[in-house]
């Protein structure tokens, strides 16, 4: 079996696969890719696979070991409805326990979510990804073995599903189908997240099985705790780094900058994604040149954890999204900052200021803001110059889920970018109800297997769709050189790889970057030219 | 006593307890971490598009402004017009925006009644040709009756309609929901035709709401009616057993966590609770996790990670 249209009854059947993406039921894109060919997705070799379960859509992100006997299989049973169990009991689980319990209850099965979901449309209508599939998976177990008389009243209340090795194996994949975007909880009439409830699910993997992609937990959280960042760059290489990136400032601008560290009483800490500093220095340099210029007293951190705002925890663990961020909070408090600036990165806003906000406690509690705020205080205040007429291109801008949705940060990078780019064009649509990158909840960061093959076909299809239709078809030729702004490190690594998945900079001239680029690319104190075409 | 007034009385019991249960489940919920979705209602002046006070230079040092009239205003149109409904499932609309108006007309009906009752308990009867309150009664007591009644019938037989013809629909209703929305049409096709037929302008059932506020002893008002009384009873007990009764939910829903944006302030009474949620034990047996220990520290266990 393998169908486009499984049924939840069906979703613990013994089969080895049970969806597998058809590319001829994927929505065409606009010009000037009526006629893409996309490639099939390629299938995981035996010795790849390697005892790994993958029998939900033969995708491979998130690693569930095969049990090898029956009685491990059902152990594993056992103790996932262990872990249920607390996830839905307060000592364990308080930091979700109201709004889970609120959108497990109260799905009245409209599926309006359905509509709102891009994995679901770009999938051309994948029943498995249907929002309302997965969190009714969930419900059905819950109802038939949490309830009273569960498994006897289970066909009249809907709750027909067998609970088996496989039915919890196809779960923890299926967790990892889901950008955690939460446009389907937005248009929710009543309110259901089933976001949250795909990252509940993730956290009783993590939390009781030990399930969980490498990229977020071993070479994420855990590693980042280890090591100081996600990277792997250790408060010692940064400083190198640092060098490098003093030295390019000076020959892009020939600026003689030298970045702060480590200032106690400064007035902000600045805390970027460690990705920067790997990927995109220029975003780095940027920052510092318009801090430097507008005579800001900041400083960036050299302490372990304080120099990579990165916190993958947001996306599948609450214990690890706690440990990382207060170490931020540490940091902060004992420099003695006024205030923490969280740089580019969408997700690193969400949990150092929404979450830190219910857990940065007593004189941890830094205040903390979006570089978006303190950016179009220095643009619309004046206290940068800038000439527009430098950056005279096509742009349109990327809005991350997390400082939109979830945070309402929409119209400070929206009234610097309109300050400073005269041809910006909004996508449709934008702000508050943007589309997803399909990067989101640390896709973006996952790079092996066959994995990013279904981040670019499927939930990255939908945002590569809109941003062909925010130029227009004579925009469209590859000399008309344009540019994608995405403030957000992890949608900006997802953005690069779908444009360069579907070979849009040759074919179609399409650039992307940050916010802060544009800004010193205008800036007319800086030398003309600090952003460069050339697609990396 | 009459029997049926015994069921009644049952039935509103057990609806009260079940109410109260629901509300208590989300009302005794902890503090959960910080989870609200934009547009927030009450953001001054930034609603419109989406925006919040994060917005804001050095938020934290300026004061909030809260647009609670906005908020209620939302609030109404939700529960009104069915506003999000309205925007994102416009077929669906259709039949709940009358469905739920039914239902508000016909609470208003029952209590319309009750109040007659009442008032004609006390010696007031309530008649086309009473005095101003109870001509004002008995009028709105019969617009609201056969309004809600019918419009909470065309309504429920919409969504049953719709809920057996769409291919998603079918797959993710269980029999259960589709009885939820036949007993609503069943129980309203009963009272209109018990009331077309021999009650037209209620003044029975009002006889028999009236015994049941004083305790009082009452005539069996009759086969039909006593059929209707049966069902009315049990569909009030059996409502909120079900998700039917999400209303209540979705106030702690869109209070409690899409619209509260409250920001934890030091020394504020919000830091306390969450101090108090720290020090949970946790039992997660994940290995980064120590079971046992509490959650504070837990989460201030640092480096060296498995």
């Amino acid at each position: 079996m393998s169908s486009k249209d499984v049924k939840i009854k069906n979703f613990g059947k013994k089969t080895d696969q049970l969806y597998k993406i058809d590319l001829s039921d994927l929505p065409k894109l606009p010009y000037p890719y009526e006629d893409w060919e996309d490639t099939p997705i390629p299938e995981i070799p035996d010795i790849k696979r390697n005892g790994k379960n993958i029998t939900l859509d033969g995708i491979l992100n998130v690693a569930v070991p095969e049990p090898q006997t029956e009685e491990e299989k059902e152990a594993m049973v056992a103790k996932f409805l262990e872990g249920l169990g607390k996830l839905l009991s307060k000592e364990n689980n308080w930091t979700f326990l109201k709004p889970f319990l609120l959108s497990l209850d109260n799905c009245v099965k409209c599926n309006t979510c359905s509509d709102a979901c891009p994995v679901f449309e770009m999938s051309g209508g994948a029943e498995i990804y249907r929002p309302l599939f997965r969190s009714d998976v969930l419900r059905r177990i819950i109802k038939k073995h949490f309830s009273p008389g569960g498994k006897l009243m289970a066909k009249f209340t809907g709750a027909d599903i067998d609970l088996n090795w496989d039915t919890i194996a196809r779960l923890a994949q299926l967790a990892y189908r889901c950008n955690l975007c939460r446009r389907c909880a937005q248009t929710c009439p009543m309110g259901v997240d089933n976001g949250l409830i795909a990252r509940e699910i993730r956290k009783l993997f993590s939390q009781e099985l030990n399930i969980a992609p490498a990229e977020l937990h071993g070479e994420g959280t855990v590693k980042q705790l280890d090591t100081g960042s996600s990277t792997g760059i250790s408060p010692v290489a940064l400083m190198d780094l640092m060098d490098f990136v003093e030295e390019d400032i000076t020959d892009r601008t020939g600026l003689n900058i030298k970045i702060p560290f480590d200032k106690a009483g400064a007035d902000i800490l600045l805390i970027h994604n460690a990705g920067e500093f790997l990927s995109w220095p220029e975003n780095i340099e940027a920052f510092a040149i318009i801090f430097e210029l507008a005579g800001l007293n900041w400083t960036l951190s050299s302490e372990m954890v304080g120099y990579d705002s990165v916190n993958y925890g947001l996306f599948y663990d609450d214990a690890q999204l706690a440990k990382v961020t207060l170490k931020h909070a540490e940091v902060a408090k004992k420099l003695g900052v006024k205030k923490v600036v969280v740089g580019e990165c969408g997700h690193a806003h969400k949990a150092i200021m929404a979450i830190g906000d219910r857990i940065w406690l007593g004189e941890s509690n830094i205040p903390r803001e979006s570089s978006m705020v303190t950016l179009e205080d220095l643009i619309m205040n004046e206290k940068i110059m800038v000439d527009p007429s430098r950056n005279e291109f096509p742009v349109t801008l990327h809005d991350p889920c997390n400082l939109t949705r979830s945070m309402g940060v929409i119209e400070p990078q929206r009234r610097v970018i309109k300050k400073i780019c005269p041809q910006f064009r909004e996508m449709t649509p934008h702000g508050v109800n943007n589309y997803c990158c399909g990067g989101g909840s640390g896709f973006a960061i996952m790079q092996s297997n066959n994995f990013p093959n279904w981040r670019y076909l499927v939930p990255g299809r939908k945002k590569f769709d809109q941003i062909l239709k925010a130029f227009t078809r004579d925009e469209l030729s590859p000399e008309t050189k344009k540019y994608v702004c995405a403030p957000c490190s992890n949608c900006k690594g997802q953005i690069r790889d779908l444009l360069t998945y579907y070979d849009a900079w040759d074919k179609a001239g399409i650039m992307y970057g940050g916010l802060v680029e544009l800004i010193v690319n205008a800036m007319v104190d800086v030398r003309e030219g600090f952003h460069e075409w050339d697609f990396h | 006593m009459y029997w049926a007034q015994i069921l009644t009385y049952v039935s509103l019991f057990i609806a009260f307890v079940a109410m109260i249960a629901k509300a208590l489940r989300y009302f005794r919920a902890p503090e959960s971490f910080r989870w609200e979705l934009y547009p927030v209602p009450h953001e001054k002046g930034r609603a419109e598009y989406g925006g919040s006070y994060l917005e804001e230079l050095d938020w934290w040092s300026k004061p909030r402004h809260s647009d609670w009239f906005k908020e209620i205003s939302e609030m109404m149109q939700e529960i009104f017009l069915l506003k999000g409904v309205y925007h994102n499932n416009r077929k669906v609309w259709t039949f709940s925006l009358p469905f739920h108006l039914g239902c508000y007309f016909t609470i208003g009906w029952l209590l319309l009644l009750t109040l007659g009752g009442i008032l004609e308990v006390a010696g007031v009867p309530i008649a086309s040709d009473g005095n101003t309150i109870s001509i004002l009664i008995y009028y709105a007591t019969f617009v609201c009756g056969y309004v809600g009644l019918v419009l909470a019938g065309v309504g429920a037989l919409g969504l049953f309609m719709w809920r057996a013809s769409d291919r998603a629909q079918r797959r993710y209703n269980s029999p259960a929901d589709y009885i939820n929305l036949a007993a609503f049409v069943a129980v309203v096709t009963v009272a209109l035709i018990v009331h077309l037929s021999v009650d037209p302008v209620f003044d029975t059932l009002r006889g028999y709401v009236g015994s049941l506020v004083t305790f009082g002893a009452a005539t069996p008002p009759g086969t039909l009616m006593t059929v209707e009384i049966v069902m009315i009873s049990l569909l009030i007990m059996y409502v909120p057993l079900t998700r039917m009764s999400h209303f209540v939910a979705k106030y702690y829903l869109y209070h409690s966590v899409r619209w509260n944006d409250e920001p934890n302030m030091r020394g504020s009474k919000l830091e306390k609770r969450l101090v108090e949620l720290l020090n949970e034990k946790v039992a997660w047996s994940g290995d980064h996790i120590k079971t046992g220990k509490k959650w504070v520290d837990v989460v201030q266990e640092s480096g060296n990670e498995q």
